[in-house]
């Protein structure tokens, strides 16, 4: 359990930033209940964690994928509607997801960031505590990674 | 900074004890006749009583005891709260309470649950303790005991004093020894 620090001090170093996130994704009235979907997930998730890292990108990936099920919910419910902004809805993650659950966390957060959630590099460091630099580094060896995969396969 | 306003915060906590999914919900209780008192409990009752609680320090024991995930969480101590409550006023004197003694050694918790025996208003001594639980000879390991005993209050430590009648010792210190025997009759 080392480096792992108690919920509560992850939930209130984070929850700020993940109120901020869900408000800019899903607007102010939805971004309330998507707070304690968020929160929830992480909770039950956490008790499996093996490590404390990246614990930031790791939330934040949990309150994007909030976001996305629930625009895929009322999608499901409402007929006929229109498909929601593209923006809102990110299906690369799923796909992507599968792919890299092989990959060191820092890769695969970086790849599942840029390419599943359109980060740029420069929010991709600062979700992951590193920077921009960085974190180009870490998608660009995550996928060298995958396609080393891909080619042995 | 996003603040998250109040009501957000508190039905998240709420939710988190009520999913059952929390190692050990806690809430700091600031204003009860002994000062400040952080109170824990796991999902198998009372886990913790700390007298000058410094949370930082208390949330990573608890999280190295019962795990990661620890949470203030203010609903889910409404039992114990009015079960303290009522003690402080006089009008209970005895807990109802589930207790959680996992991360006690075996010689702790024998010891405490004669400890538990020992019935409101009335005190016994380190040595009869000890000899109650086979070891006469470890009076001083029961101090040891008692000093750091998880559930003070609760687990009536402040009800053990010396052979010849003097206090001797408290983890939560003396004046609150005194003044909790005071309120149980114990001492006039």
């Amino acid at each position: 359990m080392s480096g792992i620090p108690p919920f509560e001090r992850f939930y209130e170093t984070h929850k700020s930033e993940v109120l901020a996130l869900l408000r800019r994704r899903a607007g102010r009235d939805r971004a309330d209940d998507l707070f304690q979907e968020t929160f929830l997930r992480a909770l039950r998730a956490y008790g499996r964690l093996e490590h404390g890292e990246h614990l930031r990108a790791w939330v934040l990936t949990i309150a994007t994928n909030a976001v996305v099920d629930a625009a895929r919910r009322e999608r499901a419910t409402t007929e006929l509607s229109v498909e929601p902004a593209s923006e809102d809805v990110r299906p690369a993650v799923e796909e992507l997801a599968p792919l890299t659950d092989d990959l060191p966390p820092k890769e695969r957060a970086a790849v599942v960031l840029r390419y599943g959630y359109d980060l740029d590099y420069d929010a991709i460091g600062a979700a992951l505590g590193s920077n921009e630099q960085a974190a180009r580094q870490a998608a660009s060896a995550g996928v060298r990674r995958l396609r080393k995969e891909k080619e042995q396969r | 900074m996003t603040a998250v306003p109040t009501i957000l915060d508190e039905r998240f906590r709420a939710a988190a004890a009520a999913s059952g999914e929390l190692d050990v919900a806690y809430d700091v209780l600031d204003d009860t006749p002994v000062g400040p008192l952080l109170v824990g409990v796991s999902d198998r009752g009372l886990c913790r009583i700390d007298f000058d609680p410094e949370p930082e320090a208390e949330l990573e024991r608890l999280a190295r005891q019962f795990g990661p995930r620890v949470l203030r969480s203010p609903k889910a101590l409404g039992l114990v709260q009015r079960e303290l409550d009522e003690y402080f006023t006089g009008r209970r004197h005895a807990f109802d309470l589930e207790l959680d003694l996992r991360p006690t050694p075996d010689f702790h918790r024998r010891v405490l649950v004669e400890l538990n025996r020992v019935e409101y208003g009335h005190t016994t001594t380190y040595g009869a303790l000890a000899a109650q639980v086979g070891a006469p000879r470890a009076a001083r390991a029961v101090g040891t005991v008692m000093n750091r005993n998880p559930l003070p209050i609760v687990l009536p430590c402040h009800r053990v004093v010396g052979a010849n009648g003097s206090l001797t010792g408290y983890g939560g210190g003396l004046d609150r020894k005194e003044w909790l025997l005071r309120l149980e009759g114990a001492l006039l």
